[in-house]
């Protein structure tokens, strides 16, 4: 990869609790770079946020013990101090988060709050300061941004808050932009929109993008790498092609096999993962994954498998060999997943 | 399925709830009225399910409640297996609550934290008198193992277990009086996907146990192909289509619905690229002055489409302005309101490769 925007080296960030350590992130790395897009895949408590959050900054030593280090242009932005930390903030790197209803402050105008974090980057008059706040607004696709930046939050619908505040985050044309399952709360005609509008926004600004879901539908069509999550760690990682024609980690297998999906005819049943997702104060011996694997082996709950590449880019950290992952996928996960007669079926009515 | 041999389980005919719209605090005048369900014409039939979908606030919470009669309709008629029960008041509703129940969206709201699961799920037997006092302990734990919890667990609170938990228990609580219909509204929605898939599975099984006929309503289209027999679509309070799964989602007729359907992420990288996509611009209009004609013109591609092929312009086409589209047959099944209906396969095309 050329042009390395942020490195992440083994990250690690613990939190101390009354019940114990929770290990929330357990020795993630990644790397992206300048007009990439990556996905992060996981259930709740996989640890996604928590990474970035951290990434940004948002979670510091003062609440969790974190290792590791955060290369972002070249500078390990994780032993900077908060002040200087600031100034990556929203320049650097900007984060849109998941909720749009609770995300902005609803005593303050609109064009107000996108404007201070101009502000607080920039020495420009306020009036030039409001008028590219409201350019900004037009730009994420609000009609009437003049008007629109005079009015408060609770003025706006869910899907026009979450317009807003990627107008806020992408104000100060960052290099990253981090978005925490930014359509969530959202219908999937607005979803569609808001998608959409980052996808235009990385073409035109070469932004480096983060999409953070749970949604393999939303990764699948907007993110061309991914990586999934459990239990803190990255269970595998690859391009979307990998991910979803040659899945090499059992847990990426039970994903694809227990989502209801619209592109197929209503089949059977579904198959979810057995059981729930671990706690990570105690997390399971071995492969954390193993109380829930059909391919359980006794190495699994001894040794806790590593991230290793099987071609290229594409890494699973499990103890299968190859051979049995290609074979178990081909016969079990890829005939739902994609191919076959299935999906024939499907198109031919 | 033919469901015109059966008689429905619940008929609604023409039902409209409004909600006022109030300015003042201590003098409140009427300024408005909200339709939240406006005209709506619906019959579901013993052991079926009817998925309900739509955009956020389009009605189908407040269309499920009128059929729960958890509130009153403003106009039409509720009928529960052809009696009608639009008016029964709170005392003759009572023994009818026994046969529809209800699932809540949020698993950690819809449950008292400061009571135990075995009372929470042994509540219903209490309230209605259905069963001893001293036999309710093993009822509950019956139900429990049913749903897939521990019985064992009968004596702990609601916040000791995960969400997926919480969401069979609220599910034992609506099956412990063996109702005929169960109201799911967005039951899967605050779940993680592998634990979605549990509860959806389980749904259908004690469907095909105790043949219990649902109403489903979500926003996710893809839970909603999974479990439904029919699906309806509803947009600004009123059906503008339904039609059984495979038809609706195959060949859907309302530009509505097929806008839907195309904003749907398919997790398969090389078919989504495929994929036609009908974009929406705007947002869904107030509800308190919906448009006029049919209340989706302002945003219907499709009508732009017609009203250019006529040479009127690049507005939506005066007809849709004008005249409220009746819902009419189409395939099977299939009904739609609109007066340029899709062809056949326009979201999905043909496979190429």
């Amino acid at each position: 990869m050329a042009d390395v925007l942020l490195e992440v080296r083994d990250l690690r960030v613990q939190f101390p609790t009354p019940d114990g350590l929770v290990k929330a992130v357990d020795g993630v790395s990644f790397r992206i770079a300048r007009g990439e897009s990556l996905g992060v895949v996981g259930e709740s408590g996989s640890g996604k946020s928590v990474t970035f959050l951290t990434i940004m900054g948002l979670i510091t030593r003062k609440e969790a013990r974190i290792e590791g280090e955060v290369i972002f242009r070249g500078q390990n932005v994780l032993e900077w101090p908060q002040d200087e930390m600031r100034l990556v903030r929203g320049k650097g790197m900007a984060m849109v988060f998941q909720d749009p209803m609770t995300s902005l402050h609803p005593f303050y105008r609109v064009g107000d709050q996108i404007a201070e974090a101009i502000l607080a980057h920039e020495k420009v008059s306020r009036q030039a300061v409001r008028a590219r706040a409201v350019e900004m607004l037009r730009k994420v696709g609000i009609p009437r941004p003049d008007a629109r930046a005079r009015q408060y939050p609770h003025e706006f619908s869910g899907g026009m808050r979450q317009r807003a505040m990627i107008a806020m985050a992408l104000s100060l044309n960052p290099d990253l932009l981090i978005a925490d399952e930014p359509t969530t709360a959202l219908d999937v005609t607005v979803q569609a929109q808001i998608l959409d509008l980052i996808d235009r926004l990385k073409e035109e600004f070469h932004t480096a993008v983060v999409i953070i879901t749970h949604d393999l539908g939303v990764v699948a069509e907007h993110c061309e790498e991914i990586m999934v999550m459990y239990a803190g760690k990255a269970a595998e990682y690859g391009t979307r092609q990998d991910i979803y024609y040659d899945a090499l980690h059992p847990y990426t297998w039970g994903l694809l096999r227990s989502i209801s999906r619209i592109d197929r005819p209503r089949t059977e049943r579904l198959r979810p993962i057995a059981g729930q997702p671990p706690s990570l104060i105690f997390v399971p011996s071995g492969c954390s994954f193993h109380p829930r694997c059909p391919y359980v082996m006794d190495v699994c709950r001894v040794t806790v498998p590593e991230l290793l590449a099987a071609d290229g880019k594409h890494a699973s950290a499990c103890h299968l060999p190859l051979s049995e992952k290609k074979r178990i996928f081909a016969e079990e996960v890829a005939i739902q997943s994609r191919g076959g007669p299935t999906r024939q079926g499907t198109w031919d009515g | 399925m033919n469901v015109a041999a059966k008689t429905p389980l619940v008929k609604l005919e023409g039902v409209k709830k409004s909600f006022p719209v109030t300015r003042g605090i201590i003098l409140q005048r009427k300024i408005g009225e909200v339709h939240a369900v406006d005209g709506v014409d619906l019959e579901i039939y013993p052991g079926e399910t009817l998925g309900l979908v739509g955009e956020t606030g389009c009605g189908k919470t407040t269309l499920g409640r009128c059929i729960t009669r958890l509130l009153d309709v403003t106009e039409g008629r509720v009928l529960l297996d052809g009696q009608d029960i639009t008016r029964w008041g709170r005392r003759k509703m009572r023994p009818l609550r026994r046969e529809m129940q209800m699932i809540f969206q949020d698993p950690f709201s819809s449950l008292n934290p400061r009571k135990t699961v075995g009372s929470i799920v042994g509540d219903p037997f209490k309230i209605h008198k259905t069963t001893p006092k001293d036999r309710i302990k093993g009822e509950v734990q019956q139900l429990m193992e049913l749903v897939g919890l521990n019985p064992e667990h009968y004596n702990r609170y609601p916040h000791e277990f995960s969400g997926g938990q919480r969401q069979r228990i609220g599910l034992a609580r609506s099956l412990a009086l063996r109702p005929k219909l169960i109201v799911c509204d967005e039951p899967v929605s605050a779940l993680d996907v592998s634990i979605q898939a549990q509860i959806l599975n389980l749904l259908v099984d004690l469907q095909e146990e105790f043949n219990l006929t649902y109403l489903f309503i979500a926003h996710d289209l893809s839970v909603v192909k999974h479990v439904s027999d029919r699906v309806a679509v509803m947009y600004l309070g009123k059906i503008v289509e339904m039609a059984p799964g495979d038809t609706l989602y195959e060949n859907p007729k309302h530009p509505y619905t097929g806008a839907l359907l195309s904003a749907v992420p398919i997790p398969d990288p090389d078919l989504s690229a495929h994929k036609k996509r009908i974009i929406l611009e705007g947002d869904v209009p107030s509800p308190i002055d919906p448009p006029s004609g049919c209340r989706f013109h302002p945003r219907c591609p499709k009508s732009r489409e017609a009203a250019r092929a006529e040479g009127l312009g690049d507005e939506p086409h005066p007809r849709c302005r004008e005249e409220e589209p009746a819902l009419l047959p189409h395939h099977p099944g299939q009904v739609a309101a609109c007066h340029f209906p899709l062809p056949d396969r326009a979201v999905i095309e043909a496979d190429a490769g």
